[in-house]
Order: C-alpha cells, then structure tokens, then sequence
C-alpha cells in the first residue's frame, strides 16, 4: 500500500439547522490509497453525511477535511467541481438521471467533468467497456426506470467508476438487495479496487458484506472472486468502522470488530449467516 | 420578537442568491445550448396551442364585454382600438403568463424536486457539473426567449378574435376599420410594455419554479407542496410587479 493520504478528516462536526443532535461529532480519520474501509452504523448514525461532507456535497461545521492531500474545508462550489473528478460516488438509491438513457448516464462524467479529457469517439467504447465490466451490456439504449434495483445499483457502479476515480465511496450498495445480487455488487466492488488500486469506503449494513470484502480477493485469470489465503488478506488492507449517533465508536481490524463485546457493535456481527 | 419574519426573509435571500448564479451564468462558460433549446421546445412551443387558445377567447370576449360599453356612447367602431390596447398593454402579458406559470412553473417545480428527492441533483454536483447551470439557467434564458413570442402570438390572435366578434358577429365595425384603428391606437410605449412585462414575467416563472424544485425536502409529498407553491408564488409575484411596471410606464408616458 503506498502512503499517500487520499481522505483524511481531522475532528470533523457536522449540525443541521433545527436537529438538537450533531449529524457528525468530531469524526477523525485517514484512508490511504488501495485501502478499503467498511462502515457500519445504523440508521440516522451520519454514515451518508461523511460521504457527502467528503465530496463537498455538504459543507462542516468544525473540523478540517483533506482529500488527495488537499485542504477543502472552505473549497468554493465551483472548485470543487475539478476535485470531485477524482472520486466516484454512488448514491444510496443509485443517483441515475431517470430522463437519461444508460448510456447517457454512464458517459455523463466523461462528457461533463472539466478535468477528464476523453476523446468524444472514445466515449462510447469507455461506455461499452464499464457496462461490460459490471455484465449489463445490453442496457444501452433502455431507461433506469426499466431496470430493476440491483441492475441500477450496477449502472450507478459503472458511472462512478467510468473515469478511473482515485477515492470510491459506496453509499449501501446493497440495501434491499436480495443475497445473491448482494454479493455480486461486492464482487464487483473488489474487483474494481484490484483491477485499479482505489482507495474505497463502503457503507453497509450487512455484516456479509464486509467479512467478503476482507477476505476476498479478484482472481484475474479466472475472472472470479475467491477466497484469499491468510497472507493475501493481509494485503487487502480493509478497516472496520461502526458509528453511532454521529460519532466513531469503533476502528479496527474484521477480529476485532468480531471479539467486541459493546453491544451496539456486536449487533452488526451477529447478522451475519 | 420579529423572529417570525425570519423563514421569509431568509427564502427570499436564498432566491436572490439562486437568481443572481443563475443570472451570472448566463454569460459564464459552459454553455449548454442543447437544454436552452430543448426547454424551448418544452415550455415554448409546447405552451402554442394553449395560448392560441386563450388568446383568441380573450380577445373574442373583450370585444363582446366593449360592444355594450361602446355602444352607450355611439363608439361602436372603437372596437378595436379598445381590443389592442387592452391586449397589448394588459391582458396578452399578464394572462399568457399566468397560463405559462401554471403549466411551466409547476413543470419546473416538479421535475427539479424529484431530482432533488431522488439525490439527481447531489449526483450531478458529484459528477462534476453545476446543477444551476445545467438546469436553472437553461431554463431561465429559454424562458425569457419564448414567453414574449407567446405573448405576440396571444395579443395577435386576440386581436383575431376581437375581429370575430366586432366585425362578422355584431357588426360593430368594419373589417379595414378595426385594424386601422387597432394598429393606429397602438404606440411605442404600448409595445414596449407589452414586451418587456413578459420578459420580466418569464424570469419570475423560471427562477420561482426552479427555486422551489431546488429547495424540495420530503419525497413525492415534498415535490407535490414544491409545486403547488411555485405556481402560487409566481402568479402572486407575476400581479405585483405588473402593477409596477404599468405604473412606471404610465409615468414615462406622460
């Protein structure tokens, strides 16, 4: 893993006007790059505000943010549009332009982020490409709204990943999935954070989820993801993170996260099968 | 104690804000000229048969309503001086409009507070691009393009109609004399107000309606509210500063 310091918060507060509880409550943390980080919480625990606040969607009210080394606590709106070119995101309920064709979701970043500089004859092949890499080629020409739940969710995959991001962030990639198409997003996940070697941040609420992305690894000749041995897990570098009412209430490794006896995160490793 | 005027004050610094971006970007680069002409197709040429429509009844009924006025004073062939005043300074403005911010304004509204519910809106800053640039102010300069043109075709088959009624119907007049003394009666000042109220009233319909598809909070219910309120607040809106900008140019008229 090399050292650069892709996100990085520093006591980071986050209120919203009218809510007597802070959204986020002096949050610290580092994410290097090739590092994947899992993040568990339950609902209203501020897991989708740190994404937000990461990507300048939402502006802190205390505390200092770090991304690709840069300070962008008081990044103006029309700076940020160059940085968030470097990160992907994927909305919790997908974020597709439901007017837009896949196509036209897919390609958007490429046609519209100032920074990424793709040939227009390029763009369709990228498209063809992403849309292969998460196996839904033949939804070129159809509308979110034809697609089901997870296919959307693999659509959203394809369009935060279409330009190469160096930072992803996954907001519950597999909410409301069933297991299988549960499994295949995260399959799809560590394949995107091998083949690629981003820095990644998944929010889930499925303990399976991130036990499969600390112990799976993408095997490129078969094309599959399998099991990693003890030593390859090593190198998979992937943290745990639980938070509860906006605060870090825990950081560690998956045998830790697993031994805890605090009963609120103990709760996240009972769930699983 | 005046706390309770806060929430109001604080919208209205928030439209003035969302306003004044998306004015600027108006001469700012990117350009995306492709949404300024598909919103001229949606609002613009969408709003035609519509207008036609109450353009034609507006006249038709003001040269009935005049027909009996006039008639007291032996003016009957006024018809249609009253017709193109009435229309061009008055009711082509102000009624295109009105129609325009109920169908376009409440459009508006809801297209852009379910993307703004649905996280389209987030999705589209994450990507990279400005949303008030690529849907306010597409939306704003099309607006101000089509709204006056509408309000020329309104006042032009309102005029139509007031010639259906004055001349085959009642025979008030005849047909070179209502048009004579339409076109007579019509002065610089007339046209210049009836041209510059639906500009201003084009901008008002745009930026209420995509400022309150902007600010949309609560799912599907949240966008219904969005909506009712843009076309409300901007009919509202669209009075108050027609009674401004009438009392101005009878000013410089005199």
């Amino acid at each position: 893993m090399a050292d650069e310091c892709i996100l990085r918060f520093e006591n980071v507060s986050m209120h919203f006007d009218g809510d007597d509880a802070p959204a986020l409550d002096r949050v610290s943390f580092n994410l290097m790059a090739g590092e994947t980080i899992v993040l568990f919480g339950a609902a209203g625990a501020g897991k989708t505000v740190l994404l937000k606040l990461a990507v300048g969607l939402l502006r802190p009210v205390s505390g200092r943010i770090f991304l690709f080394g840069r300070d962008v606590t008081e990044l103006r709106e029309q700076e940020w549009y160059a940085m968030r070119a470097r990160a992907g995101i994927l909305f919790q309920e997908g974020g597709l332009f439901d007017s837009m064709t896949i196509e036209e979701n897919v390609s958007y970043p490429m046609l519209n982020q100032k920074l990424v500089e793709i040939a227009p004859e390029e763009v369709h092949r990228r498209v063809e490409e992403v849309l292969q890499f998460v196996g839904l080629p033949q939804t070129m020409d159809k509308f979110p709204s034809e697609l089901s739940g997870g296919m959307r969710r693999r659509v959203g995959i394809a369009r935060a990943t279409v330009t190469h991001p160096k930072l992803l962030m996954y907001d519950s990639p597999t909410a409301g999935l069933d297991p299988i198409t549960a499994n295949r997003i995260i399959a799809l996940l560590i394949k995107e954070r091998e083949l690629r070697n981003t820095a990644s941040m998944i929010v889930t609420h499925r303990f399976q989820d991130g036990h499969m992305l600390a112990t799976f690894r993408y095997n490129p000749q078969t094309d599959k993801v399998l099991e990693a041995s003890p030593e390859q897990r090593e190198k998979l570098h992937t943290r745990f993170f639980v938070m509860k009412d906006g605060r870090l209430v825990f950081e560690g490794t998956e045998e830790e996260l697993d031994t805890s006896t605090d009963p609120y995160i103990s709760k996240f490793t009972m769930q699983r099968v | 104690m005046f706390d309770f005027l806060k929430p109001p004050v604080l919208s209205f610094q928030e439209y003035l804000a969302l306003a004044g971006r998306a004015t600027q970007n108006v001469v700012r680069r990117p350009f995306y000229g492709q949404d300024v002409l598909l919103q001229m197709d949606t609002i613009g040429v969408g709003s035609i048969p519509i207008t036609i429509l109450i353009g034609f009844f507006s006249g038709a009924v003001m040269a009935l309503q005049m027909s009996r006025a006039l008639a007291q004073y032996g003016a009957s062939g006024e018809v249609g001086k009253i017709t193109a005043i009435t229309l061009v300074r008055e009711l082509g403005p102000v009624l295109t409009a009105l129609l325009v911010a109920g169908r376009n304004a409440s459009g508006i509204a809801s297209e852009l507070g379910s993307m703004k519910v649905t996280e389209q809106i987030d999705a589209m800053r994450a990507l990279g691009t400005d949303p008030i640039k690529k849907l306010v102010t597409p939306r704003l300069i099309a607006l101000c393009i089509m709204l006056p043109l509408l309000t020329v075709l309104a006042d032009f088959i309102g005029l139509f109609g007031g010639y259906m009624v004055g001349v085959p119907l009642l025979r008030l007049t005849t047909g070179a004399q209502y048009w004579t003394s339409s076109y007579q009666s019509l002065e610089f000042n007339d046209l210049g107000q009836g041209l510059l109220k639906p500009f201003v009233f084009a901008y008002i319909i745009a930026s209420v309606g995509c400022f309150f598809g902007m600010r949309t909070t609560g799912g599907t219910q949240g966008v219904g509210r969005a909506t009712t309120q843009a076309v409300v607040v901007a009919s509202v809106w669209i009075f108050v500063i027609d009674i401004v900008m009438t009392r101005i140019f009878l000013w410089i008229a005199t």
